[in-house]
């Protein structure tokens, strides 16, 4: 195999001091509340995007109620959570979507949300447009529909494009477009960047990881070594005006450090709830290895946050392990501990896609078994079954089987449970011709 | 990492002597949410 | 923006969230998603006392800066106002 070539140290800024006294010391040792968080409102979507971090498809009959997630956010107003990160799934085929976005709102709670765009019409457009707490993130992981929708699923692509548009007609500026980075799209960044421009949009470029549905596809999209330093030198070129939710700084061993804190937040300046109320440490560490405890238990959010084993743990300092000798570690930090389980690699030791190669080297050299066995599904049950585990990329299988009546009882999984189809969309808002 | 405390003005012996009160940061370059 | 003179009548922005810590406080601003990070209490202080009625030299006398303290907490707060977190106006102009 080919090991990636260190490059040359450029004049790298000196890393601050990641003492007490710096925002980063405390962030590190862990804050008494989140700064914002990722709340992943169902399981239900009615895309299979062959990357889902959550394994989405199918709602959870668990699922917390309108009145358990008003209480969520209740706590989060008590401390003083700046806002949340909403997400699924797909949350707004929630039949109490926007009904919850309100509540947050109205309880100093700022919302944005991540959507494919299915309910985005022109009249929520508007609505949207009116908030000043409210941000919207549309996902879009191709600059052409071919490359969108081989990850995405058919039709996605014309859905997301709608949604953007309608957004943009109502007047709402700087709304986000997330792209998931890969080896199919990542020829693409000056076209997305134009796609933005278009809309009066920001890009935000994001990491794949190989977490959830993503371990899957994980070996055939991620970039290759040659095109994690062309998304490097893109983003050096770009600066601030790109958006990377400093999910990149294990690239930061190409020269300097990306904009952002280079840090990983997971359990604590962030978490993850997820639909039935678990806590994990991130939205990209959904496995029982990362799960902190329920918002359902004694205690609620606060204790979990504040007392879990787990997240006292994440707070510790650590020393580096594997990496602690490497000249990069000051920025790179070893890279994601959730790229490092889903794949694996040691927690203590190089990223798999270190820049310098030796996540590649050991990924070579992992046993048969390493990988992690995934700890819940919620994929759509398609038949023939989708492989799991398999190599090469999924088939893309859009279930879009429409419920006839409302669902009767709570253990319905469609992901359009309790959810009437509104007709302000061009025909069935699910972006597929049928 | 965007780690402000703009002193344009201030002299340098002063920047070194003397540790600002104030960080800043873009809350969109945090690592942990999507 | 180092100009903000100790005369200046300052207010937080209304859209700015104010979060005590053990160490000082975090201030977010939801208009332009930053992040301040004030690294004491004093400034904590000082900040709160910024609500359109006082010039800035009040509301560092409020806080209890000591005078020799006094220029490097205007400073601080001039990078408050450069980031739109504190704006230069009184409580009785509204913000538009």
């Amino acid at each position: 195999m080919t090991l990636v070539a260190p490059s040359p140290v450029q004049t790298s800024p000196v890393a601050p001091a990641r003492t007490s006294s710096t925002l980063m010391g405390h962030f590190e040792a862990g804050l008494d509340a989140p700064i914002c968080l990722t709340w992943e409102l169902t399981y239900a979507c009615n895309l299979s995007c062959s990357h889902c971090l959550s394994s989405s498809g199918r709602r959870d009959p668990r699922e917390l109620t309108t009145e358990e997630c008003k209480a969520v956010i209740d706590e989060l107003q008590r401390m003083q959570v700046f806002y949340v990160n909403i997400g699924g799934g797909e949350p707004t085929v929630r039949s109490d979507f926007w009904e919850l976005v309100d509540y947050a709102t109205d309880h100093q709670v700022g919302v944005k949300f991540s959507t494919n765009g299915i309910k985005l019409t022109p009249e929520i457009a508007q609505r949207l447009a009116a908030s000043d707490y409210v941000d919207v993130q549309i996902s879009l992981d191709g600059a052409t529909a071919e490359v969108n929708d081989h990850v995405r699923g058919p039709g996605s692509y014309d859905t997301a494009m709608r949604a953007m548009q309608n957004l943009a007609d109502a007047g709402f500026r700087g709304f986000k477009i997330s792209v998931v980075c890969t080896r199919e799209n990542i020829p693409q960044l000056d076209e997305f960047k134009a796609i933005a421009d278009r809309f009066d949009a920001q890009l935000r470029l994001t990491r794949l990881r190989p977490s959830g549905r993503g371990a899957d596809v994980w070996d055939d999209l991620h970039p290759l070594p040659e095109q994690q330093r062309e998304l490097y030198d893109w983003l050096v070129a770009h600066g601030e005006g790109v958006l990377t939710g400093d999910s990149f700084f294990h690239l930061s061993a190409f020269g300097s450090a990306l904009p952002g804190l280079n840090l990983c937040g997971a359990g604590r300046v962030v978490c993850l709830i997820d639909p039935i109320g678990d806590v994990y440490a991130c939205p990209f560490a959904i496995h029982d290895e990362f799960l902190a405890g329920s918002i359902r238990e004694p205690g609620g959010f606060e204790a979990v946050w504040r007392e879990s084993e787990l997240f006292q743990r994440l707070r510790e300092p650590t020393g580096g392990g594997a990496c602690a000798s490497c000249s990069f570690y000051d920025s790179c930090r070893g890279g994601c501990m959730a790229a490092k389980f889903f794949t694996g690699l040691p927690i203590d030791g190089p990223d798999p896609e270190c820049v310098r190669g030796f996540g590649e080297q050991l990924l070579a050299e992992r046993a048969e078994d390493a990988l992690p066995k995934p700890s819940g599904d919620h994929s759509h049950r398609t038949s023939p079954p989708r492989p799991r585990g398999g190599a090469g990329p999924v088939p893309l299988t859009l279930s879009v089987r429409r419920p006839d009546a409302p669902p009767a009882h709570a253990c319905a999984e469609s992901p359009l449970a309790g959810f009437s189809p509104t007709t302000t969309a061009a025909g069935c808002a699910c972006g597929t011709d049928h | 990492m965007s780690h402000a405390d703009n002193r344009p003005e201030a002299p340098i012996d002063e920047l070194v002597d003397e540790e600002s009160l104030v960080e800043e940061v873009s809350i969109d370059g945090m690592c942990g949410v999507y | 923006m180092d100009s903000i003179r100790l005369d200046a009548t300052l207010t937080v922005h209304p859209r700015v969230s104010i979060r005590p810590e053990p160490f000082g406080a975090l201030l977010y601003h939801f208009g332009t998603r930053q992040l301040s990070f004030l690294k004491d209490r004093v400034l904590l202080d000082a900040v709160r006392a910024c609500d359109g009625t006082r010039t800035l030299a009040q509301a560092l006398a409020e806080a209890a800066v000591p005078d020799a303290q006094v220029e490097r907490y205007r400073r601080a707060v001039a990078t408050l106002v450069h980031s739109t977190m504190l704006e230069s106006r009184p409580a009785n102009e509204v913000a538009a």
